[in-house]
């Protein structure tokens, strides 16, 4: 009796986990097992693939100058978004985390507010300002600074544009994380030691807020680079990004196996940032902004 | 220093005006009676929101959508309570292993989970369909909901739970009188971070949507492909009342029932 007492105990964390884990594992785990094989599936002219072991398509993948071109502009794009979201990021951050305003809760709620509006809505609002007839144009030719409206839309720049608009409160939200966890009496012994402002700002807050900072450009890095939405919405037609080269062979070429070859390269370049940043920093930080 | 910190507040107001002011763009545009949806403002009207609702192919997206969404929700909500009782109260082999396999849905790119699980599907010749859409969301939110109950679970005394036991309860009676109320917010914030995710989604769901079937992001992004037309302004006027009022009365809701408990 008493040993099979021990033994549903022991089975229970499984039997709750189960439903869990069995979808991801079906759906998930086993998928992307499954587009490794495909992808050294061939296609013929029929349609139909040919199963088998061809390297066709990850011959075409990498060594084709034209994917390669690609990827560095995808990693170049979400690279420049990431910077700006730093830069864009980290003062508004500090603020919230360090001001004593009465309206911190509404900044913190504010912050939250993007993530809860449609991600395509902020995307395509953009037209609204920059288009032809969109807020600036009809705003600088009502004031005669211009007589023709501009063509601002549609080029890397708004690509940009659009990733740091939607990226920029993840890394707002990370770094405020950090710096609200900071020991101030930190801070003050270093003014009391002597430090100017300036100097406690570089020497103590600056590297305690790392790992918010880190965790924040992982975010904007990963998120930035994986998609195809934004490029679609906002940039021209040289502004591919990687996930645009996906979503083009699976849907309009209905080419499945180089699709799956292009997925995996996308997945092994974003994979190893991930396994990078979990070394050298650790999930708990990111996880500390759902607290 | 005093002119230091002002900088920063005048910052930290210019960063907010640019997250924010697109959007409310987006929302006085909608309201404008000009023909075009864009500038100058011609006067006030609810004229696209007529049209909205007369638009067949909307209301249609927007049923598919609150549908998805709603059992998006609720079945990666019961998934992500369970398993985070398991992770969070029992102590197993692997435990490391199973919690990254568990929130390894956010780490890997929407577009590369979108591909794997459509041509894996296929292949078991399960054709697109709402069910496979379906299955999609509930797979990307799960993590969410796991991150956000976990989180609450952590935080609730394990003597409540060996107080009921001791008092003859079965585990069962424990989770249901005990377990339960206490991360009741949580619930409900995970299955509402679930709600807006799904409604929200655009990445995956452009895969595996069947062929004529839209949810209202989708819809959004075909009715780009020609040009921006005011209707499109109504519907993401309507888009952000929807998930930003969610959440507000989710929170109202949890706060009431974290009143009522004390």
């Amino acid at each position: 009796m008493f040993a099979s007492d021990v033994e549903r105990a022991q089975a229970r964390p499984w039997i709750l986990m189960s439903p869990a884990l069995l979808s991801v594992t079906l759906l998930l785990v086993v998928p992307v097992c499954f587009i490794i094989v495909y992808s050294f599936w061939l296609r013929t002219a029929t349609g139909l693939e040919q199963t088998g072991f061809y390297l066709d398509n990850w011959v075409e993948v990498l060594t084709d100058r034209f994917y390669l071109d690609i990827l560095v502009q995808t990693l170049r794009i979400a690279a420049t978004s990431t910077l700006m979201c730093i830069l864009l990021g980290y003062v508004p951050a500090y603020f919230i985390a360090m001001s004593a305003t009465r309206h911190k809760t509404l900044l913190i709620l504010l912050l939250m507010l993007p993530f809860w509006i449609s991600y395509i809505i902020r995307t395509m609002s953009w037209i609204n300002i920059l288009g032809v007839s969109g807020a600036l144009n009809v705003f600088l030719m009502w004031t005669g600074i211009i007589s023709e409206p501009l063509q601002i839309l549609y080029n890397e720049g708004t690509v940009v544009l659009g990733l740091v608009h939607f990226l920029l409160p993840f890394m707002i939200l990370n770094v405020y994380v950090s710096l609200e966890g900071l020991d101030r009496n930190l801070i003050d012994a270093a003014r009391s030691l002597g430090c100017t402002g300036w100097q406690a700002f570089w020497e103590v807050t600056l590297p305690l807020s790392l790992p918010g900072l880190a965790a924040g450009s992982l975010l904007c890095f990963v998120l930035g680079a994986g998609t195809y939405i934004t490029p679609m919405v906002l940039g021209g037609p040289r502004d591919a990004m990687f996930a645009n080269l996906v979503f083009e062979a699976i849907i309009t070429q209905l080419n499945w196996p180089l699709g799956s070859a292009l997925s995996l390269v996308l997945l092994v370049i974003l994979g190893s940032v991930v396994l990078v940043y979990n070394r050298f920093v650790g999930m708990g930080q990111i996880a500390k902004s759902f607290g | 220093m005093i002119s230091g910190w002002s900088l920063i507040r005048g910052v930290t107001v210019l960063v907010y005006i640019f997250m924010f002011l697109p959007v409310a763009v987006v929302i006085l545009l909608a309201f404008n009676s000009s023909q075009f949806g864009s500038f100058p403002i011609e006067g006030f009207s609810f004229r696209w929101f007529v049209e909205l609702w007369n638009n067949d192919a909307i209301v249609r997206a927007f049923r598919v959508s609150l549908l998805l969404g709603f059992l998006t929700a609720v079945i990666s909500t019961a998934m992500g309570v369970l398993a985070s009782l398991a992770l969070v109260r029992y102590d197993f082999f692997g435990k490391g292993l199973i919690t990254t396999a568990l929130v390894a849905p956010i780490l890997v790119p929407e577009v590369v989970l979108a591909v794997a699980l459509l041509l894996f599907l296929r292949w078991l010749e399960m054709p697109k369909s709402f069910a496979l859409l379906l299955l999609g969301h509930v797979i990307f939110t799960l993590p969410f909901v796991l991150l956000v109950v976990q989180a609450r679970l952590v935080a609730v005394k394990r003597e409540f739970e060996d107080a009921a036991m001791s008092l003859g309860a079965n585990a069962f009676q424990t989770f249901r009188e005990i377990t339960l109320p206490l991360i009741m917010p949580a619930v409900f914030a995970g299955m509402l971070f679930a709600f807006t995710i799904s409604f929200d989604d655009i990445t995956g769901t452009l895969f595996w949507k069947p062929g004529g079937v839209e949810t209202v992001p989708t819809q959004i992004f075909a009715m780009l492909r020609n040009s921006i037309s005011p209707e499109i302004n109504a519907l993401g006027a309507v888009m952000v009342a929807v998930t930003v009022a969610m959440p507000l009365l989710g929170a109202a809701v949890a706060r009431r029932m974290a009143g009522s408990l004390r």
